[in-house]
């Protein structure tokens, strides 16, 4: 077990490392100057060679991304002499933009991003598995076949749209919740619950959707298997029969599904922050986009990216704990 | 003493299908009845039938079992039944444990559905259980888990679970089907023994001609859905009435006897 | 017998159609997260058969013994790891697949579960017509007349596999099997998916087609019985090894090796009478693992007469009586 957590510890690594170059490359690749975007508009060639220097633009690309490595293991300096900037451990870099280091900004905006993501993920969760669960049990019946349309419903409508939709009705008209701005949950919980519903509702109509459907599907067949009709001849009630040899089983694809959309949620949840002006990881990689703020976007990327490949590595590790079967392998 | 009576049961599935027409099966106390047919003759629907497991089917009929109609007893009453009282084991075991639960646990889980008693106790049980069944070191593999098994302790499990709340009814459907003949000879001789010792009635459901003579007192033989012949295994193996009975007794290939060059068959080409 | 008969025996004998030796086939085993090599797993362990023409080769066995893998590796759908496969004067064992094409012609396979060995997207017509186009020939015979030759009709030609029963199905592997006119069909479990009144009717039918055409078959099946049906021959296998060979009414009737007669008293007989007063010999415990066999026999860990001798020494395939070979110090016959 420790053998094969170090292989895929390993693994996971070199996965992140490639996902670094890649992005390092497509960045080096766009016609954007750098130097330019970190100098601003005015200003002289005098001071953007001054800049290429400090940032080692003038170094091979091999070089630069050795530099950039470097700098996320162990921090790095900038420029030599008085100008020498020091970046510490993990250092991504500092934003055209802002100058803050893009470390600091991206974990100033991982509380938002944690609360919208975790707290939808509960949402549309709970809602998401109990409404496929019932579908397949009532299967064909008028239940199912309204929750699946809705699900289908929750699914294809765009989140920009479901969120005007409940801004309007619940801000504007019915005036229920003040309009989202992030709380901090330690001082004021109750205003932090206040502005994050609209966003978990956003975001749990979409993946409860997909949740409901999946559920549905695998309840369906794990309800067709011979050890369910064991099960029922063993005399077991209904409920325990659902729950511990339906439910169960078909819940193993929906850990795999949920490990990744947490995962990908955790590194931001671009289009509803953005809509909610919510200012987490999603609102950053949005705002660094549209001001061409090349050191942020790059490291939203693999910010971003780092948590679907641990997301992934952790539904692996559950999957060996929950499937015997995985575990003999393993 | 009769254990299981059936009458005139039909089964017919949504899809218009009437996989049983017209039934009728007596089974003693502590008797075999063998029931044989080939595939689509409807005595694995008869099995379902019988514990009430059927889906998306419409049952008629009677069936009485021990005194009490089955087809008028609610779920409730029917479960309790199940397990308790009639217990089943099928054909491809390994499909039939959960894969996710260790076989003590499922075993322990039937005899707990039955019985007020506490996971050691029951865990306990299992144990014994797989120890009558011949599962070597049973404190051990109790642990483990069904793909940890072969095919024929993994039927050993089924039966252990099958047998551990005593039932008075066994039904086994095509319960050595899935087996190597070798290890069909093994839970053959166990049924063997289980039977003499607990007097447990077995309905035991096959396509096997050789498995009934070997076990069953009574035979019932199946054809699209209905009893084309029955009664006692010699009669209906030695003075076989109806042309198909002789027919599936004939054109199945043997291990002895003359050598016909060709196999006698039944009906057209399908 | 006649002197012409003894000629023609003796000429079968020196030239069989098929001709293994010492056949063996390893598969690597690879172990644990790092998936190193943790050895290899022996399923087919120094096989050796022959088949002559127009003979039925019986080749029995319970899973995993490896006769399966026995199939795959004469029809080389596998390589063996060594030994030699002698046909048509040619060794395949080391042919590859360019210079095994033309020799596929006289070589064919019928496998067990007709469905998955069919096209479902393909009529019955370009199923056989494949098997033509495999060899860049054209079809020389209607396929209605191919249907015909195995019980079918003509109209079924434009049909697809889905629409037939499993008996039916079957029948059309064989009728593509025999397309090109084999010389030798290796049918592995051709019936044990089917039900036994559609077995017979299967069965018939291969004895007529061997009758009509002359051909050879190596016979694969777990089910005794079928096997004394259409074999000439008999070779009994245990756990990659060939433990017996025996014409077939001196293996059902004086069985040499102890498997052997262990196999043959645990198949079930349709008789209450015989079953009451048989004696059973119930082997106890599951076969051994393959990864992991016992040293000496292989079949000593079930046997009940198995001794020192057993555990040190892997007893050879040797003649103990005329047409039967054994692989056992403790025959049930001796010589």
């Amino acid at each position: 077990m420790i053998l094969y957590l170090l292989r895929r510890l390993a693994v996971t690594a070199a996965i992140l490392l490639v996902i670094c170059a890649a992005t390092f490359a497509i960045f080096y690749l766009m016609p954007a100057d750098p130097a330019q975007g970190a100098c601003g508009k005015a200003c002289s060639p005098e001071r953007i060679t001054e800049i290429r220097t400090t940032l080692g633009l003038n170094h091979s690309p091999l070089s630069q991304f050795g530099d950039y490595l470097t700098g996320i293991v162990s921090g790095r300096t900038y420029g030599t002499g008085e100008h020498a900037v020091n970046c510490p451990f993990p250092c991504l870099g500092f934003s055209f933009q802002t100058n803050q280091p893009v470390w600091q900004m991206l974990t100033s905006r991982l509380p938002a991003s944690f609360s919208i993501a975790v707290g939808a993920a509960v949402l549309w969760l709970a809602v998401g598995v109990a409404a496929g669960v019932v579908s397949a049990l009532r299967c064909g019946s008028l239940w199912d076949r309204a929750a699946m349309t809705a699900a289908l419903g929750g699914v294809s409508l765009p989140i920009y749209f479901t969120a005007l939709v409940l801004q309007y009705l619940l801000v504007v008209q019915l005036d229920l919740l003040p309009y989202p701005q992030v709380e901090p949950l330690t001082t004021d919980p109750v205003g932090w619950a206040q502005s994050m519903v609209m966003p978990w509702i956003t975001l749990a109509m979409l993946y409860a959707g997909i949740y409901a459907r999946v559920t549905r599907g695998e309840m369906l067949e794990s309800l067709g298997q011979n050890y369910v009709r064991t099960a029922r001849a063993k005399g077991l009630p209904e409920i325990t029969v659902v729950r511990r040899h339906a439910l169960r089983p078909a819940l193993m694809p929906i850990v795999t599904i949920f490990g990744m959309d947490l995962g990908a949620l955790l590194g931001g949840a671009l289009i509803t922050e953005s809509v909610f002006g919510l200012p987490g990881v999603g609102k950053l990689a949005a705002d660094a986009i549209s001001s061409a703020d090349q050191p942020v976007i790059l490291g939203v990327t693999l910010f971003a990216a780092s948590f679907v490949v641990l997301a992934n590595l952790l539904v692996d590790l559950v999957y060996a704990v929950l499937d015997p079967r995985v575990r003999a392998v393993g | 003493m009769t254990l299981l009576t059936v009458r005139d049961l039909a089964v017919e599935f949504r899809s218009g299908v009437r996989a049983v027409d017209g039934l009728d099966l007596d089974l003693d106390t502590g008797r075999v009845l063998g029931v044989v047919g080939e595939s689509g003759s409807g005595k694995s629907v008869t099995s379902l039938a019988v514990l009430g497991l059927l889906r998306d089917a419409q049952v008629s009929g009677e069936i009485r079992f021990d005194g009490q109609e089955l087809t008028a007893l609610d779920r409730r009453a029917l479960r309790r039944l199940r397990g308790n009282r009639i217990a089943m084991i099928f054909q491809d075991p390994l499909s039939c444990l959960n894969p996710y639960y260790s076989v003590a646990f499922q075993i322990a889980e039937a005899y707990r559905a039955h019985h007020r008693a506490g996971r050691k106790q029951a865990h306990r049980v299992a144990v014994r259980m797989l120890d009558r069944v011949g599962i070597p070191e049973p404190e051990r593999r109790a642990r483990c888990y069904p793909h940890e098994f072969s095919g024929g302790m993994r039927q050993r499990v089924m039966i252990a679970m099958a047998l551990c709340l005593e039932p008075d009814l066994l039904i086994a459907d095509e319960p050595t089907t899935a087996l190597d003949v070798t290890v069909q000879a093994q839970i053959l001789q166990l049924l063997r023994e289980l039977r003499e010792e607990a007097g447990t009635a077995i309905m035991l459901i096959t396509h096997d001609m050789g498995v009934v003579a070997g076990l069953a007192d009574q035979v019932v033989v199946m054809h699209q859905g209905r009893a084309v012949e029955r009664g006692p295994v010699r009669d209906v193996f030695h003075r076989p009435q109806e042309p198909y009975t002789r027919g599936l007794l004939a054109c199945v290939p043997r291990i002895d006897g003359p050598l016909p060059d060709r196999l006698p068959t039944l009906g057209a080409i399908t | 017998m006649d002197e012409d008969d003894q000629r023609d025996e003796r000429a079968a004998d020196r030239s069989p159609l098929l001709e293994v030796r010492n056949l063996v086939k390893r598969f690597p085993v690879r172990h644990g997260l790092t998936q190193r090599l943790a050895g290899h797993v022996a399923a087919v362990d120094g096989v050796s058969l022959t088949v002559g023409p127009g003979e039925t080769l019986g080749l029995v066995g319970e899973s995993g013994c490896g006769k399966s893998t026995v199939a795959k590796l004469i029809t080389r759908l596998e390589r063996p790891t060594s030994g030699s496969i002698h046909f048509a004067a040619r060794d395949l064992a080391g042919l590859n697949e360019t210079a095994l094409r033309p020799l596929r012609r006289d070589l064919q396979m019928v496998f067990q579960d007709p469905f998955s060995s069919l096209n479902p997207r393909h009529t019955v017509r370009q199923i056989l017509a494949g098997a033509y186009r495999y060899q860049g020939l054209e079809p020389d015979q209607p396929a209605e007349e191919l249907l015909a030759r195995v019980g079918l009709e003509a109209g079924h030609a434009d049909r697809h596999p889905h629409e037939f029963s499993g008996g039916q199905a079957q029948r059309i592997g064989i009728a593509r099997a025999l397309a090109l006119r084999p010389k030798l069909v290796v049918c592995d479990e051709p019936v044990s998916a089917l039900d036994v009144s559609v077995q017979a009717q299967i069965l018939n039918l291969l004895r007529d087609l061997q009758d009509e055409y002359g051909l050879s078959y190596l016979f694969i099946a777990h089910d005794l019985g079928a096997v004394r049906q259409i074999s000439t021959r008999i070779a009994v296998m245990y756990l990659g090894s060939v433990v017996e060979t025996a014409d077939r009414d001196t293996l059902f009737a004086q069985p040499a090796h102890p498997y052997t007669h262990a196999l043959l008293s645990a198949v079930p007989l349709p008789d209450p009478d015989l079953e009451a007063s048989r004696e059973r010999i119930v082997l106890h415990g599951d076969l051994p693992s393959p990864l992991d066999p016992p040293s000496g026999c292989r079949f000593r860990t079930r046997c009940l007469k198995a001794d020192e001798l057993c555990a040190a020494e892997r007893p050879q395939l040797r003649t103990i009586a005329l047409g039967q070979q054994v692989a056992c110090h403790y025959p049930e016959r001796t010589p």
